[in-house]
């Protein structure tokens, strides 16, 4: 794209982070922190990084920025007052100059690195062999699997860690209903949350079959689904799920329990993470489809929260 | 065949299934323990230079797993220390009391996930892997702190979140410059430049956050105080030790053509501090737990205390010895101490070191295991501390670097003063009157001793194994020969 368009997008970046930054009212600060998300997406996008603008539009503006919103919401249900204190002059000169110096340092660093990307080279010669085209799902799903798998399971875990802060009562419970207190803000959030779901499945249905051969994958797709779900459990459309639900629990682990038993299996075949010949693309869109669904589910319940003691909603369906 | 990839793969296959037995989740330790500590001795069995392309993706691509002596040692020491620590929480569970049942249940994925996160750590040698484990380590590390203190916990999360991103800014800048992370090859093409120094500065210092070494030391003390006995065992014996398992990949495979002998006494001079500085804290705390958890702040020094020793030996294979066999010894003996004063402060009256009075008669078993783990901590013939501290004080003396000399033999010293201390406190005769005591019976009961006194024997047990772990420690050093990686061909 052209000069003028970066340009006025770098002047956007930087004055949507500083307004987040030094805004007083909370809900302010998010509004842009949420701006400032997509206009990153954007510049990923001017650099010709599809695949890192889609993540981060979905989780950095998407997932973040709801979740900030829930956490202001509940910081003011407990009577905080939820803006900046006063800090001393002194100590913002101190983090400006600190962050300053970092920064230019970091700026001489990255400009002393002769930009080359050596191992893109390393990846061309390989793709054919997987059948896939997209080289980014090519390096999660293929030369880095296992990196992939680790990264599958730190997610799973996170829940896991969300869950422990339950209180004592509330195990196993369901987590605090997102939903809107203003009547008429849930009657329009309830409706678009029940378009908005299908819509949203059919879309990461989409993007994990994308994924394959175009920018898209399993986490983008997994973040539209989480979208989706919190959305329409704003709205109750839907409710949120028991932390021991059986069923939850197997949508959960279903993404990395086939992904670790798809490793397992390469073992047959040589060695731990190894695809069989011919079959790489075929167990790759199967890793996809199921770390998609799961992704999708976790994210949700990551942004839910831990379960709270007594929430009063019925069994209404779940997650997954 | 080669099964390296099963280290990682079974503890989270366990992970997943805690997940989907639920409540009885908690049983599957009964197969874990033993299946683990079985893959481990193995591991520690298999010939030199065995490694594993995983998914036989060449380098600089893929990721190269390796069992080295450090990776056999931590695996093994690793393997025991979590089996005991699992089967004590099978028989004393943390958050047992309070009817913390999310915590009961919780705590077995995430110690499955830090298990994983451990052995893949140890066994990488993919420095972007690393990263992934770390957080496998950190997120579990960070969970278990919570179930002791929310506010410890959430320091930790913060400054351990900070570690990681300055990792992960020199991760990305080794990458642009060198198109590898991979330590066997960085060793190769390692050159000086800014970009490098810059990295290697950055994950230097996201990891020293991670080791806890003084001063970056303060979230430790903190969360270990609060946290249940099991989980505090875990932060000190597993969490702390991957971020020193991954300086000495940077510093020792990676560049050890870069780091200069001052930026290595910069660690050994922050290690000393730290063994100063970490024993007069525990030495000042009048609650066990915290002195405790002040003991692993000094014990962590004496790992960076060894650095310019390795990096200054001429023969470094007996302070590469010193250092991964202190690790080792830490690992086993500060689990075991961890348990057992777990154990002691459910019986005393309260958790000040002055209300043990009376515990050696109650739970005698327990105080011998929290008395054998203090003599590996303070170096005290015959224990795998001992020889650890031997080896390092005999590099010391070779060298002339009498400092780091002193400062090992006083900061054995200053740990004989505080663990006495809490020992003595346990001989004391109780404040009250005989009933009380009587009613500490039951609380001594047998089986909850076994995982104390079995680890803290097996950290006195060391003392005697000191050639055969020092031939396990030298497998595959960075200054053996240079050798071309040969991966394993599949059948």
């Amino acid at each position: 794209m052209s000069g003028a368009f970066d340009l006025i997008l770098c002047l956007m970046i930087l004055g949507t982070a500083g307004i987040a930054l030094f805004v007083r009212d909370a809900l302010a600060a998010i509004a842009f922190f949420i701006a400032f998300g997509n206009l990153m997406g954007l510049a990923w996008l001017s650099l010709g990084a599809v695949n890192v603008a889609l993540a981060e539009i979905a989780i950095g503006a998407g997932v973040t920025g709801i979740l900030l919103i829930l956490a202001r919401a509940r910081l003011l249900a407990l009577g905080d007052p939820v803006h900046s204190g006063d800090t001393p002059t002194w100590l913002w000169l101190g983090a400006f100059a600190a962050c300053t110096s970092f920064s230019v340092l970091l700026a001489a660093t990255v400009l002393s690195i002769t930009p080359e990307s050596g191992l893109d080279r390393v990846v061309a010669p390989l793709m054919p062999g997987l059948g896939i085209e997209n080289r980014v799902t090519g390096v999660l799903l293929a030369f880095r699997a296992y990196d992939t798998l680790l990264e599958s399971f730190v997610l799973l875990g996170a829940l896991v860690a969300v869950w422990s802060l339950a209180p004592a009562r509330a195990w196993p419970g369901r987590p605090a209903e997102p939903r809107m207190a203003d009547g008429q803000m849930h009657q329009v959030a309830g409706a678009s949350g029940r378009v908005l779901l299908p819509v949203a499945l059919v879309m990461a249905a989409y993007l994990v079959w994308a994924g394959s051969d175009l920018p898209g994958g399993a986490f983008q797709a997994g973040t539209v689904l989480a979208g989706g779900l919190m959305l329409a459990a704003m709205g109750g459309a839907i409710g949120l799920p028991r932390s021991d639900r059986p069923l939850l629990r197997a949508a959960l682990v279903l993404g990395p329990l086939v992904f670790l038993a798809i490793g397992l299996g390469g073992i047959a075949a040589g060695g731990f993470l190894i695809y069989p010949k011919g079959l790489a693309k075929a167990l790759i869109v199967t890793i996809e489809y199921t770390l998609f669904l799961s992704i999708g589910v976790t994210l949700a319940l990551l942004v839910a929260g831990p379960p709270v003691a007594d929430s009063p909603v019925p069994d209404a369906g779940g997650n997954g | 065949m080669n099964l390296l990839g099963l280290l990682v793969a079974v503890p989270l296959g366990f992970m997943v299934a805690a997940l989907l037995l639920r409540g009885s989740g908690r049983w599957l330790i009964l197969a874990a323990a033993p299946v683990m500590a079985g893959l481990a001795l193995w591991l520690a069995l298999l010939p030199p230079g065995t490694t594993l392309l995983v998914g036989n993706w060449d380098l600089p691509l893929g990721i190269l797993l390796r069992a080295d002596g450090v990776a056999r040692l931590m695996v093994l020491a690793g393997a025991l220390v979590i089996g005991a620590i699992g089967l004590h929480a099978l028989v004393d569970p943390p958050g047992g009391n309070d009817g913390g049942a999310a915590t009961a249940e919780t705590f077995w994925p995430l110690l499955y996930l830090m298990w994983a996160g451990a052995n893949a750590g140890f066994l990488t040698t993919d420095l972007f892997n690393l990263y992934v484990t770390l957080e496998m380590v950190s997120l579990a590390a960070v969970a278990l702190a919570a179930m002791g203190s929310l506010a410890a916990a959430l320091r930790y999360f913060m400054i351990a979140m900070l570690g990681s991103l300055a990792y992960l800014l020199g991760v990305a800048l080794l990458v642009a410059n060198y198109n590898t992370v991979d330590v066997t090859l960085l060793a190769q093409v390692a050159r000086l430049d800014l970009a490098t120094v810059m990295a290697l500065g950055l994950m230097t210092a996201g990891l020293l956050i991670k080791a806890a070494l003084f001063p970056m030391h303060g979230w430790l003390p903190p969360a270990h105080a609060a946290a249940p006995a099991p989980a505090s065992a875990l932060l000190s014996a597993i969490a702390v030790k991957l971020g020193f398992v991954i300086l000495l990949r940077l510093w020792f495979e990676a560049f050890p053509a870069i780091t200069g002998s001052a930026a290595l006494h910069v660690l050994g001079g922050l290690g000393a501090a730290a063994v100063i500085y970490g024993s007069i804290q525990a030495m000042r705390q009048d609650r066990l737990k915290p002195l405790v958890a002040y003991s692993t702040v000094a014990q962590v020094g004496y790992l960076f205390l060894a650095f310019p020793l390795v990096a200054g030996a001429v023969e470094p294979s007996s302070a590469w010895a010193g250092m991964t066999l202190h690790g080792v010894a830490h690992m086993l003996a500060k689990a075991a101490m961890f348990l057992a004063a777990g154990l002691m402060l459910k019986a005393a009256a309260g958790d000040r070191i002055a209300d043990l009075g009376g515990l050696a008669q109650a739970m005698p078993l327990t105080v011998t295991a929290f008395g054998l783990a203090a003599v590996s901590l303070m170096g005290l013939p015959p224990s795998g501390g001992f020889t650890a501290k031997f080896l390092l004080l005999s590099a010391a003396i070779e060298q002339g670097a009498f400092l780091y000399a002193g400062v090992l033999v006083v900061g054995g010293l200053l740990a004989a003063v505080y663990l006495f201390r809490a020992l003595s406190a346990c001989f004391a005769p109780l404040a009250g009157a005989g009933p009380d005591t009587a009613s500490r019976g039951p609380v001594t009961g047998g089986v909850k001793a076994v995982a104390p006194l079995a680890l803290a024997g097996l950290a006195i047990v060391m003392g005697f194994a000191g050639t055969a772990l020092v031939d396990v420690s030298a497998i595959e050093v960075p200054w053996a020969t240079p050798t071309v990686i040969q991966p394993e061909v599949a059948p």
